[in-house]
């Protein structure tokens, strides 16, 4: 310690406590944490505009939406005295709510009527219990012939659904301004009185359509890279002349219309289509005992290997130009036969192709839905086509939001083991 | 060369029965000089165009701006409302539409009798009108009617040929395949009718579970010959490549088949459902552009041009009174009375399609039935 201090003072202004300094006597870490700082903070600066960007326009809608999966403020809003008047009603009573809670409703949907959002709160009722929308409707015609007193006894007069205990549980149970409803629809559950359950057996769709997304999805990915490995080995093997034109080929799917490639699929796979033709032509099948390949899981299964395989390809691809020719060779001249050389030396070598391209299948066949709405029939259709079903027919938005949430939860969480089994680092796109 | 395209203007004008001359058609205060109208695209926005947008552009010089969205209108609207940009000024929609979209609060109401036109002999609108009028949001164009057409050509049918609607269930004298649409509407009400229950009780078996159940048993029974379709076009396209026999669709899209592709397919009218097709306002417009929406589909719908509409396309005007007036197809010539779906020899068996049922049960039935399809 003593020894220090005298050191100190024998060099003069330096002190010399063993850290490197910069000419102005502060430490050279600090110099380069400082340096290091403004760099990041120049490059954060100069992405910040993209980042705002992206911010704005692409995670904020998705938040937005997604949001609304659980929101439900419309009940409160809407009919803000009768949400009150109804929390002192005890729905597991066998009795209708008392007259104050019909006076509360009745001064609401007058309220309502005039601003013309009452109709609104029944369209959102009608997605837990149906009749719900009519009921809005019709009340809402009435109510400005209503005479003051007696609401119990005119309410059930302008529609009978008023006197029945169901009416009321549903709205009480859907009058707080969150709400897990569409994520338990799109569970194929629901609450009824007696607590969340299945839905009974007819109604069940979401949770097979999700079973069967994952699966073909699964199954297009490795149809693909049975299909794209062979195509993509020849390309990166061929001389440049050759593979540069057999590329274009790759390619030229991108080019025509995702319309126009389907409903040619249609021509060729149809009972009276080409295919179906040519084998009955050969008499290879009988012209009674046509194959069925479209309107199924086959048919959805071979048209969008066909849309997606340029994205099995080109990672592929990418990955198998870098591979160095002389590994083969090496592994060849030390006595391995030609199988044991790809499958030991080579193949290995292009597993982050057969990562990133798999990843990139898989992704996009999860969210695909105009092929499988046009050749899947009713066994091939995907979890996409009833999301887009509630976005733009049934006007579900919350349903659709739940169901998006869910799907995008489910590819993370693949995606999660995928970087736990494979390791992400393991995925090369060039 | 003058000359002739002074002999073209006139005989362009003979076309047009009734030519409107400006004095008649009332001026329109503080309205927008532009406005963007939505529809159906490809043969149907065409008949529009020519019977509704051309003389009324050529009357106010109203600069049209036509938009092909009708399919995804509801969804769009919503969006749009939202962002409070509503860009669109009149949009065609099917009625079932109009009622979500009124109920959602996103289309105008309409008082029929001050914002349509009265018909010529002065009955008001909302008679004329009827009970087509099943939305206070909903301005009735068209009728149409969803129906069967089959092949002429069927082999193995030994001659016979399908009169009525339970022929699409009976595989025995008709064998092949069918395709039906991909939703519950009309295909329950079908089942029904040919599983014994009658006409007006159909709506009351469907509202209980039993009836649901009966419904697609009787569906059941030519699942497996059935090709689903989504969009109308499907249809005439299957029939044509004979890949099913017979199968439901839009009684327009059959005449283009039977008429203009001239492929061996008759229509079967037997229990068509008919179903209506019209223009709504949306709401959140400024006041000019409220003002020309309400201008423009006061002159679309009066009783001449609803008329005029069906030289184009082969579905009956919604109005009474414009019945009388259907002529012939403007290109092929043909008379277009017998091709509409409201004319007498085709109406005999016509189902009625409850539009306040469907709106009320349609998410629920649309679940059964799609889990009934998986499974």
């Amino acid at each position: 310690m003593s020894s220090t201090n005298e050191d100190h003072v024998s060099n003069g202004t330096m002190p010399d406590d063993g850290i490197m300094r910069a000419a102005d006597g502060t430490p050279l870490k600090q110099r380069l944490a400082k340096a290091l700082r403004r760099e990041k903070l120049r490059s954060f600066l100069l992405i910040a505009p993209l980042l705002l960007f992206i911010l704005l326009t692409f995670v904020a809608p998705i938040a937005d939406m997604l949001f609304r999966s659980v929101e439900n403020n419309i009940v409160e809003d809407t009919i803000p005295r009768t949400v009150e008047a109804l929390a002192q009603w005890d729905p597991e009573y066998d009795q209708l709510p008392d007259e104050a809670v019909f006076k509360a409703l009745h001064d609401d949907l007058q309220i309502a009527v005039a601003e013309r959002i009452h109709t609104r709160l029944g369209s959102r009722l009608n997605y837990e219990s149906s009749g719900m929308s009519g009921l809005f409707r019709k009340t809402g015609r009435r109510i400005k012939r209503m005479d003051e007193g007696d609401y119990k006894a005119q309410f059930i007069a302008a529609d009978k659904d008023w006197g029945d205990l169901e009416t009321w549980r549903v709205i009480r149970r859907f009058s707080a301004p969150y709400t897990a409803g569409y994520f338990l629809s799109a569970a194929d559950a629901e609450r009824t009185s007696e607590g969340i359950e299945l839905k009974p057996e007819n109604e069940r769709v979401y949770l097979m359509l999700f079973g069967r997304t994952l699966t073909m999805s699964i199954a297009i990915t490795i149809s693909c890279l049975l299909l794209g490995f062979p195509i993509a080995y020849l390309l990166a093997h061929l001389p440049l002349k050759t593979s540069n034109m057999l590329m274009i080929l790759v390619l030229l799917p991108f080019w025509t219309s995702l319309l126009v490639r389907t409903s040619a699929w249609k021509v060729l796979l149809q009972q009276q289509g080409v295919i179906n033709d040519f084998l009955v032509w050969i008499r290879l099948i009988d012209d009674a005992n046509r194959l069925v390949m479209i309107n199924n899981q086959t048919g959805t299964i071979i048209a969008m290997t066909h849309i997606l395989l340029p994205f099995m390809i080109l990672p592929l691809f990418s990955v198998m130009k870098t591979i160095a020719p002389y590994y083969v060779r090496a592994a060849k001249s030390l006595g391995a036969n030609d199988w044991t050389a790809f499958w030991r030396v080579y193949f290995p070598q292009t597993v982050p192709g057969i990562g990133a391209g798999a990843i990139l299948v898989f992704i996009l066949s999860i969210g695909y839905y105009i092929t499988p709405e046009l050749v899947g029939g009713t066994s091939g259709i995907f979890i996409s086509n009833r999301i887009a079903y509630h976005i733009s027919s049934s006007l579900n938005w919350g349903l659709a939001a739940a169901l998006g949430t869910i799907l995008l939860a489910l590819v993370m969480l693949l995606f999660y083991l995928y970087d736990k089994i494979v390791g992400i680092d393991n995925v090369k796109l060039g | 060369m003058k000359m002739k395209t002074l002999l073209m203007a006139a005989a362009a004008s003979v076309a047009f029965t009734v030519p409107v001359t400006s004095e008649e058609l009332e001026p329109c205060d503080n309205c927008a000089d532009e406005m963007t109208i939505v529809s159906w695209g490809g043969a149907y926005s065409n008949s529009q165009i020519k019977a509704y947008s051309e003389p009324y552009s050529a009357l106010t010089g109203v600069k049209i701006v036509n938009d092909e969205s009708s399919n995804e209108a509801v969804a769009k609207l919503r969006a749009m409302n939202e962002a409070g940009n509503v860009t669109w000024d009149v949009v065609d929609v099917v009625a079932s539409d109009a009622i979500r979209l009124c109920d959602e609060g996103l289309a105008e109401v309409i008082d029929p009798d001050s914002d349509l036109a009265a018909a010529p002999d002065g009955t008001p609108a909302s008679e004329d009108f009827g009970d087509l009028l099943v939305s206070e949001c909903f301005i009735p164009q068209i009728v149409y009617s969803t129906t069967f057409g089959y092949r002429s050509d069927v082999a193995e049918w030994n001659g016979k040929e399908p009169t009525d609607i339970c022929a699409v269930f009976d595989l025995e004298n008709f064998p092949g395949k069918r395709s039906l649409e991909k939703r519950p509407i009309n295909n329950l009400e079908w089942a029904l009718l040919c599983d014994g229950v009658a006409k007006d009780d159909v709506y009351n078996v469907l509202e209980t579970e039993e009836g649901v159940a009966q419904a697609l048993a009787k569906l059941a029974t030519i699942k497996d010959q059935v090709v689903w379709w989504s969009a109308g076009a499907e249809t005439p396209q299957l029939l044509a490549d004979g890949e099913v026999v017979m199968g439901s669709t839009y009684n327009g899209r059959l005449f283009s088949v039977i008429e203009e592709q001239d492929q061996p397919v008759k229509m079967l009218w037997d229990a068509q459902v008919f179903d209506l097709d019209g223009w709504i306002i949306p709401t959140g417009l400024s006041e000019e552009r409220l003002n020309r929406a309400k201008h423009y589909v006061k002159f679309a719908t009066d009783t001449q041009r609803l008329a005029d509409q069906a030289k184009y396309i082969s579905y009956g005007p919604a109005r009474q009174s414009s019945a009388p007036l259907v002529g012939k197809h403007a290109e092929l010539g043909i008379e277009m009375g017998p091709h509409m779906p409201t004319d007498p020899a085709n109406a005999k068996n016509t189902f009625l399609y409850n539009y306040e049922w469907w709106a009320d049960n349609r998410d629920d039935l649309d679940a059964k039935f799609q889990a009934w399809l998986a499974q």
